[in-house]
């Protein structure tokens, strides 16, 4: 197996060091190691000026195998994530079959495995087939060799209130985490976009912040009357930051649940003045909301309300964008670009630090999804999951360029801060000079 | 004006006033023997509808077949749309068949929007209504009659005239295009509703809003009836439809209350009984009969506008004159 030497590297934007990676973990942190011990026939990679982090880890990936591989594959889809810097994905459930049984979710895990781009973790279904009316086969699917700790519906909610109490219950065996696809349905049938003054102008059905809202509020109550793990997806109101600022402050208080949140890059930076387009590339669910929105999605990331920041990554084929807005799929691209925004949203707003960063985009998604092997410092012993990042560079965003399948980026022809220059997987570098190994 | 009509915000206040010029000139042509110019002889107008409207494709059928553009008839059902094609591949194909203007009518809103900016048609595009959001050629004829009827004797705008706009608002494309226009045209509009069927963020609209149809009549000019479709009525947006007729409907008793002066208008079909009683329908007030007849020489005077070019100025005349041949 290869070491490799980092260069002067920035650990966290602090002060510049080496990093030796041999035998999958971190062997070596400090200043000039090539002289040191282990460093001899190390591969170099000048690393000066570029930050490293601890490799990213996304809560919450579309990878579209099995049953969609026109839009992506674990293969194209996990090189999408290294090209973004992450080293783990969690693979939602929302496949053709449904992953709700042991035999799919080992079938995606050994794809990631042979793909080899990143760790890929699958996500569960709550229920069967998505269809909200009974449990999957939750242990089974944690028992497996995909050992899966994340269950969700994505793309659906668990709406009935005794299925969503039984799933919180149920999962407190195996130390699982329900993360809740939070949308009110009978209040958003037929909804397009965020519910407003725009869409009232626009023609078209809106989906209102409270039909979000209820749900998280619900589900808090539910999971602290149970005892139980609640993770919440794509926050996207202002309303919902507040909601869920208040149960981590009464579960702090009472201890014995826990409520986490996350937020997608496109919610942290978009709006919805772009549904004025008409053009779907920018449909997605939860829709982009409003500029106070936005606002407050920044203001819980860089508090702590909202743990993570989750890329929602959603590739569909040309023609599901190519079309009217209503006829068209909800979802964007988000593995390469996620980085980059949170750079523009939070690091160069002055909101959060590159450590902070780490937090949200590597630690806390790791923590959630009980991954042992990611989301821990660049110290000695670590697995060597890397990234190293320019910040210094911009670069205008072609889709043409993506390692996706699908093209279907909000963020085309937009200059956005930032480059990952190289990802390692356990001391196997899956990027360098930023292009895929 | 644009290259394309898509919604009624697209039209400046001189823009609208073009067309109503130019319409009016061309609704002299219905009372001649002939009813033809050769304005667009050789143009090709596709009129697309995805959604059935009879009148609305009829009427513009007659528009384009007037200025001698050849017409080519392309209705969603039976046709390959119903076999999965797509908008796109749709346009596509009417573009390769050289198309100068395509008038669509489509379900989904801003899917005229789409045709127009995608850049799978070169052609004009003309909305013929789109989902919930505007039906312009609507707004254009509705303000054509209000203006015969309320208009300033200098052929001018709309200023200070009021007018109140009732019934299902929120799912009314000829709501929002009217709001947008009258607004444009110096007129005060009121829309009156449920509060279920007023949109959300209504408040920001260039217009007053009641749930009071009995306050608003004594002070209108006019008073528009949309159309309660039969889908809402069962929806929950309102108890049952007799609670509707009674709160929201125009009848005799109502129409009492309205100056001597007011006009009624519906841009049909009518639900007779339901928004509107038979007796106030066909009222000597009800312009709903010329509402039709005007809406061909505005939609002829929009196709001319789009695909003429010209920049018609109000002293190179359009017709030619009675004793010229036509």
């Amino acid at each position: 197996m290869t070491t490799y030497l980092l260069r002067n590297a920035s650990i966290l934007g602090g002060e510049t060091t080496d990093l030796l990676l041999a035998d999958g973990v971190v062997a070596a942190v400090g200043p000039d190691l090539a002289a040191g011990p282990g460093a001899d026939g190390a591969t170099v990679v000048d690393a000066t000026g570029l930050l490293a982090l601890p490799g990213l880890v996304d809560l919450h990936t579309h990878l579209r195998e099995p049953g969609r591989e026109d839009a992506e594959t674990v293969d194209t889809g996990t090189r999408a994530a290294a090209m973004g810097g992450f080293t783990a994905v969690h693979a939602m459930a929302n496949t053709e079959p449904v992953a709700d049984t042991a035999g799919v979710v080992e079938q995606v895990w050994r794809l990631g495995r042979e793909a080899g781009h990143c760790d890929v973790f699958p996500v569960g279904a709550v229920t069967v087939g998505l269809a909200g009316e009974r449990l999957a086969e939750l242990g089974a699917m944690a028992d497996s060799a995909a050992r899966v700790r994340v269950f969700s519906d994505d793309g659906r909610c668990v709406s009935d209130a005794v299925l969503m109490r039984r799933a919180l219950e149920y999962v407190k065996a195996f130390d699982g985490v329900v993360a809740q696809h939070a949308q009110e349905p009978r209040l958003t049938e037929g909804a397009q976009m965020n519910e407003g003054e725009l869409s009232g102008r626009l023609g078209l059905t809106g989906w209102p912040a409270v039909a979000e809202e209820a749900i998280i509020a619900r589900d808090c109550l539910l999971a602290a009357h149970v005892g139980s793990r609640l993770h919440v997806c794509h926050v996207s109101t202002a309303g919902s930051v507040q909601i869920v600022r208040e149960a981590k402050a009464r579960a702090a208080r009472e201890g014995g649940w826990e409520v986490t949140a996350e937020v997608c890059p496109h919610h942290l930076l978009l709006t919805d003045e772009l549904a004025a387009t008409y053009d779907p590339i920018y449909k997605v669910n939860p829709p982009l909301r409003t500029a106070a929105d936005v606002e407050a999605l920044r203001a819980g990331l860089a508090d702590g309300t909202i743990d993570v920041v989750a890329t929602d990554h959603a590739p569909h084929p040309h023609e599901d964008k190519d079309c009217e807005w209503a006829a068209a799929a909800f979802g964007m691209l988000g593995l390469e670009t996620a980085l980059s925004i949170v750079q523009e949203t939070m690091v160069d707003t002055g909101l959060l630090d590159w450590a902070g960063v780490a937090e949200r985009m590597s630690a806390a998604p790791a923590r959630i999804g009980r991954l042992a092997e990611h989301g821990q410092p660049l110290t000695v012993g670590a697995p060597a999951n890397v990234v190293l990042y320019d910040p210094a560079v911009r670069r205008v965003v072609d889709p043409a360029t993506s390692a996706s399948l699908s093209r279907n980026t909000p963020y085309r022809g937009m200059e956005l801060p930032g480059r990952v220059v190289a990802t390692f997987l356990r001391g196997t570098p899956t990027v360098l000079d930023g292009a895929l190994v | 004006m644009k290259r394309h009509l898509l919604s009624a915000a697209d039209l400046t206040r001189d823009d609208a006033e073009l067309v109503l010029r130019t319409a009016a000139e061309l609704r002299s042509l219905a009372d001649r023997p002939i009813k033809k110019l050769p304005a667009l002889r050789g143009r090709t107008v596709v009129n697309l509808f995805f959604e059935d409207s009879t009148r609305t494709r009829i009427s513009f059928e007659a528009a384009a077949k007037r200025l001698s553009a050849d017409v080519i008839n392309f209705a969603a059902k039976g046709s390959s749309v119903s076999k999965g094609e797509s908008l796109k591949d749709t346009a596509l194909t009417l573009e390769a068949m050289g198309a100068d203007a395509v008038v669509v009518r489509h379900g989904a809103s801003g899917a005229p929007h789409r045709l127009a900016h995608s850049g799978w048609v070169r052609s004009s595009v003309v909305n013929a209504g789109d989902g919930t959001h505007e039906h312009p050629t609507q707004a254009l004829l509705d303000a054509f009659t209000l203006t015969r009827h309320l208009g300033a004797a200098d052929g001018g705008g709309l200023d200070g005239r009021r007018v109140a706009i009732v019934g299902d608002v929120l799912h009314s494309r000829v709501a929002r295009s009217n709001a947008l226009l009258l607004q444009t045209l110096g007129a005060e509009v009121t829309l009156v509703a449920p509060p279920t069927l007023m949109p959300v963020g209504v408040g920001s609209w260039p217009v007053e809003t009641s749930y009071d149809l009995d306050a608003v009549l004594p002070k209108a000019d006019a008073v528009m009836m949309l159309r309660v479709q039969r889908e809402r009525m069962s929806g929950g947006f309102f108890p049952t439809p007799r609670e509707y007729s009674r709160r929201y409907g125009l009848d005799g008793r109502r129409m009492a209350t309205l100056q001597d002066h007011a006009i009624v208008m519906h841009p049909g079909p009518m639900v007779r009984g339901m928004e509107i009683t038979a007796d106030v329908a066909d009222s000597p007030r009800s312009v709903i009969v010329e509402q039709v007849t005007n809406g061909v020489a505005v939609r002829m005077a929009v196709l001319y506008l789009l695909l003429s070019g010209a920049d018609l100025s109000a002293d190179a005349p359009l017709l030619p004159t009675e004793s010229a041949p036509a």
